[in-house]
């Protein structure tokens, strides 16, 4: 078998060396006009006048679009079930609904000129009141109807208010986290070619049949004349989900102007115009027995969203699935401000619902004086308590007992704040983890050539995450192909129609996908065989087939498959294979699917200073059946060292006055660097879950951050015996109650 | 498109001749300057590049102090040997500055005077007095987390970035410049930075195209040396607050002390109170927390930035009690 293999990623070489070109790198076209983006510097009014014949008079400057000038563009059309796939019109009217908003582009022969330009715009505005700030406003917060992923904004098993008032031990605290970013490396960025009547998009995206829909709903253009090229994507983390105004502005300067247009967004511009993770105040109440079996469960979230456009992260579903508790309760609620809208960022809804939950799970095993696994594992359901339903393949407990055993959990220090090293008080966190495992309709093509090499084609895409290489290792093993004979093409419209990648259901979508179609081709190559006297597996039993090495085996007959190609399909043969939406499928309602995990978490608190510093970090995960080991270590470990970053640093601030983020640029946006993470590591348990797919494979992009921050939260309280509950916790948080002598 | 010319200076007083220009800067590593260009903040319309103007060298000066070329990038100063062993606050201060790539291309006087990250600075639609002088200080009521607590006023509480600058501070360094008509001068490193007052725009008592030459440094003082920095991760990060001492002490009490602080004031900021208030005092626990009171007596938060004033006390604390401790010998 290749798949379950630690392939190297096949398009490696091509990265390194700067062969792999990405949207903005993209020179086929020849020459390209360059765009720059002029955002709002309000945020909340209307334009009373722009001026921009100073900025059209600039050399090189071939247009200036505004609200009065723009090309007509389809509206945004509620009646689309999935958003990404909607119209995004840009420059439609004098409103500014947030800081940042584009009110104008400004396109030129050079970027140098196109940025000058946009300079020379200028913008008067009748200054409007603004809602900015979200404690302020946070009673006003009314319920959606449902919230991300189609789930609902409330649910309630049992009565939650009688269980939790019998339980004799309670936890009632509220959490929060801050506006949080996706900053994938590669900022948005686009090429817009004009080709006769037809446009070539080269995006930076994660769904090239969103990018697709979208850029032609909102030009109003057929969709085969709209050609989506988005091979290489350097990083999306769900901002990338669907197309920003980058794209629309370039695709509209592109058809006025006839000439190709490219524009990429700065740092600074994506804290305006992606998207981001809304901030949220979550009460998480717990109610337990004295030996740790929970009684009640509830979990209420309020955030932020814009009004302009809802997004309600599903962070109280978080607590849905995770324990057992006979009664129950969760609830969303969204607070309208005059922000950037809300959006995908890794991991919704678990990323920030973790934070709150394991941290509450702490917070009750302290309570308890009862070790925190050890209460973990008491509260493990049988079946999903909320749906009643089994689950498909859970093996939470496993991972908490293995990453216990692993990272030495026995030598965690029972008392807070009770080891110091040096400088340095030291202590142990864990947090569970768990993620909803999601399958959408996707479309792989499997073509075997007459040279017995296999084409694998799908509009699927790969963020950096290895995608190119999981599908190679899929239709290797699928056709009995050494790797090297098998070349996978991604990202381009005309290509099967993909669910592309995000919440992570794209490897197990179209390594499924690939697998059907393989299974098809094997078919169709067995019966050509069987039924052709020519063959040497003319009326052999095609149960007992062994598609390897090239070769199709039936006991001691075999034949090579480019030989059977050759001969019955002289053009190459092909077949597609397909993945159903996951409400089309029946295990999703017969099961309750999810992924797993255990994060464990040492820290060092500077006992003068405050400042908190990871020592090390294990996270033990259970994702059925890993495709490659090298690509899902680097994805987990990418998650965990993003939840370090959720714990500790990341935070975007509003000026309340302003309606401006602060904090614009990754500078004074925190990251983790290299220097603050020591020793990470991921170990995955072997597995295969048959009720998610028939590979037994479920995602892995988003399960290292969540819970990962909690565990680092939980470690920083047994190092100190403070408890910050305002996320990240920076150090002014636990200064405070740190020993006054130092 | 802004457009501005650039030359590369050959020798340092034809330098300073093209500097006179209107609107004309000097750039050596442009590890600020360029950034700052990008975002519409300097806006020059001359450079004079001043990067392969030979004054690189680190060398000895009569006594046993050192002078080190304006040009003398970050990194080369953090290593150079005599820098270690007689000036390792020095070398301490530089390395946990930036990053590597960035001490490769910054230079010792780019150094001095690189600019704030008060991210009202870099917001150009955010009211700045050091940008625009006269428009307002959007920090002052605004998040205001990473500003300063000593030496700011009401037009301006934007914190000095440098960490080398911090540690010249307590060696007493001077800054050697050369002005149009080869006019040569030195400053003290006390009085080379300006308080904003009513002008946070002038940051220095830089003239007209007078560019730095040179950094002296006196003969080490006595004592032990530390450069302490406090900052939100491991690395590459700026100040919340920084302590460079350098504590002489002996038989129990404290013959000598320099302090100065970073991340915490308009200017690197010199603690003449603390070091008065360990002066011939015993090297005790209490002293360092009545030198580390003195320090912060004269600090005012602005909201966000409360908490510096409580980490500076505890910081200088325990950096004196580390830089007091007896040297081991063998």
């Amino acid at each position: 078998m290749i798949t379950g293999r630690a392939l190297n990623r096949v398009d490696g070489p091509l990265k390194v060396t700067g062969r792999a070109t990405y949207a903005y790198e993209q020179w086929e076209a020849g020459r390209p006009l360059y765009g720059v983006v002029v955002g709002a510097t309000i945020g909340k009014g209307r334009i009373t006048r722009i001026e921009t014949a100073g900025a059209e008079r600039a050399p090189g400057v071939r247009m200036v679009l505004t609200h009065r000038n723009a090309p007509a563009q389809g509206p945004r059309d509620e009646s689309v079930q999935f958003e990404y796939w909607r119209a995004q019109p840009v420059l439609t009217g004098p409103d500014v609904r947030h800081h940042g908003e584009p009110v104008a582009f400004v396109v030129a022969t050079t970027f140098e000129q196109a940025r000058g330009a946009a300079g020379l715009v200028r913008v008067e505005y009748a200054e409007g009141r603004g809602r900015f700030d979200f404690a302020a406003h946070e009673a006003e917060a009314y319920v959606p109807e449902v919230v991300n992923a189609g789930l609902p904004a409330d649910t309630a098993v049992g009565d939650f208010a009688a269980g939790f008032a019998g339980a004799p031990v309670r936890i009632d605290r509220r959490y929060t986290t801050p506006y949080a970013f996706s900053m994938p490396m590669e900022p948005h960025a686009c090429l817009a070619e004009p080709r006769g009547e037809d446009l070539v998009v080269h995006v930076s995206c994660q769904i090239v049949d969103a990018a697709w829909a979208s850029v032609a709903a909102t030009l109003g253009i057929a969709p085969e004349r709209v050609h989506i090229v988005s091979p290489y994507v350097g990083g999306g983390f769900g901002s990338k989900l669907g197309v920003h105004a980058e794209t629309i502005l370039a695709a509209l300067a592109a058809r006025e102007l006839r000439r190709p247009v490219k524009v990429a967004l700065t740092r600074q511009q994506l804290f305006q115009l992606v998207g981001l993770r809304p901030t949220s105040s979550q009460r998480v109440r717990l109610g337990a027995g004295r030996d740790g079996r929970l009684a009640a469960i509830a979990h209420d979230v309020t955030m932020h969203t814009s009004p302009d456009v809802e997004y309600a992260e599903q962070t109280a579903a978080t607590s849905r699935s995770l324990y057992a508790a006979p009664h129950r309760a969760t609830s969303h609620r969204l607070t309208p401000l005059d922000l950037p809208r809300g959006a995908d960022v890794r991991a919704p809804g678990e990323a920030p619902g973790l934070l709150a939950v394991e941290s509450a799970m702490d917070e009750l095993a302290d309570a308890l004086g009862m070790d925190p696994v050890e209460l973990r594992i008491r509260n493990e359901p049988d079946v999903d308590p909320e749906r009643g339903v089994p689950y498909s393949d859970r093996h939470l407990v496993d991972c908490l007992r293995e990453g216990a055993r692993r990272f030495g959990w026995k030598h965690r220090p029972a008392t807070p704040a009770s080891v110091r090293e040096g400088r340095w008080l030291v202590g142990y966190g864990m947090s569970a983890a768990i993620r909803g495992h999601f399958q959408g309709p996707t479309a792989v093509r499997v073509r075997l050539e007459p040279d017995g090499t296999a084409v694998v084609r799908t509009d699927m895409t790969d963020l950096g995450t290895g995608t190119y290489t999981i599908l190679t290792q899929v239709a290797a093993d699928g056709l009995g192909l050494p790797p090297d004979r098998v070349r996978t093409e991604l990202g381009r419209s005309g290509y099967p129609r993909s669910w592309g990648s995000g919440g992570s259901w794209g490897a197990a979508n179209s390594a499924t996908a690939a697998d059907r179609a393989c299974a098809a081709l094997r078919g169709q190559l067995l019966d050509a065989a069987r039924s052709d006297p020519r063959s040497p597996l003319y009326g052999s039993a095609p149960a007992d087939a062994v598609f390897a090495d090239g070769r199709v085996r039936v006991g001691d007959a075999s034949e090579a498959l480019d030989e059977i190609v050759r001969r019955h399909h002289p053009e190459g043969l092909e077949a597609v294979g397909e993945t159903a939406f996951m409400g089309d499928d029946p295990n999703y309602a017969a099961y309750s699917i999810h992924t797993y995990g255990a994060h464990f978490a040492e820290v060092g608190v500077d006992a003068d200073t405050a400042e908190v510093r990871l020592r090390r970090m294990l996270g033990v995960f259970s994702v059925g059946r890993v495709l490659n080991p090298k690509t899902a270590r680097s994805q987990l470990i990418g998650g965990m060292i993003w939840g370090l970053g959720a714990a500790l640093e990341e935070e975007a601030v509003v000026d309340p006055r302003s309606g401006a983020f602060v904090t614009r640029d990754l500078a004074n946006y925190l990251i983790p660097v290299h220097a603050d993470v020591p020793d990470v590591e991921a170990v995955i348990l072997d597995g295969h879950d048959a009720r998610a797919n028939p590979l037994g494979a479920k995602g892995i992009g988003e399960l290292g951050i969540c819970g990962a921050g909690a565990a680092i939260a939980n470690a920083v309280y047994n190092a100190t015996g403070v408890r910050v509950r305002d996320f990240p916790i920076t150090l002014e948080k636990l200064l405070p109650g740190l020993p006054v002598d130092v | 498109m802004r457009s501005f010319t650039y030359e590369r200076a050959v020798a340092a007083q034809a330098a300073v001749a093209a500097a006179a220009r209107d609107g004309a800067k000097f750039i050596s590593g442009g590890t600020n300057l360029l950034d700052l260009m990008k975002l519409g903040i300097e806006r020059p319309t001359h450079l004079v590049d001043i990067s392969r103007l030979p004054l690189r060298d680190i060398e000895e000066l009569p006594g046993g102090g050192l002078r080190i070329g304006a040009q003398a990038p970050n990194s080369d100063v953090a290593a150079d040997i005599r820098v270690r062993t007689r000036y390792p606050v020095l070398t301490q201060a530089l390395v946990s500055g930036a990053s590597g790539q960035l001490r490769n291309k910054a230079s010792t006087g780019g150094n001095l005077v690189q600019r704030t990250r008060c991210p009202y600075f870099y917001d150009t639609a955010a009211a700045c007095n050091k940008r625009e002088p006269g428009a307002g200080c959007a920090a002052i009521g605004g998040y205001n987390r990473t500003h300063a607590v000593l030496g700011a006023g009401s037009s301006c509480i934007a914190t000095h970035p440098s960490d080398m600058a911090v540690a010249l501070t307590a060696l007493e360094a001077e800054i050697e410049l050369l002005g149009p008509g080869a006019s040569v001068r030195r400053v003290g490193i006390a009085d080379f930075y300006r308080l904003p007052g009513d002008t946070p725009h002038i940051e220095t008592v830089l003239r007209p195209a007078e560019m730095i030459t040179s950094v002296l440094l006196p003969p080490p003082p006595p004592g032990r040396q530390l450069y302490r920095k406090v900052r939100d991760r491991a690395s590459y990060e700026f100040a919340l607050v920084s302590v460079a001492a350098v504590v002489s002490a002996g038989q129990g009490t404290i013959d000598s002390a320099r302090v100065a602080l970073g991340g915490v004031a308009t200017v690197p900021w010199r603690a003449v109170e603390a070091e008065a208030a360990l002066r011939g005092r015993p090297a005790t626990t209490a002293t360092y927390r009545a030198a580390a009171e003195a320090a912060m007596r004269d600090a005012v938060g602005q909201g966000h930035n409360d908490f510096k004033i409580e980490l500076a006390r505890r910081t200088l604390c325990r950096t004196l009690a580390q830089a007091a401790q007896p040297v081991r010998s063998g």
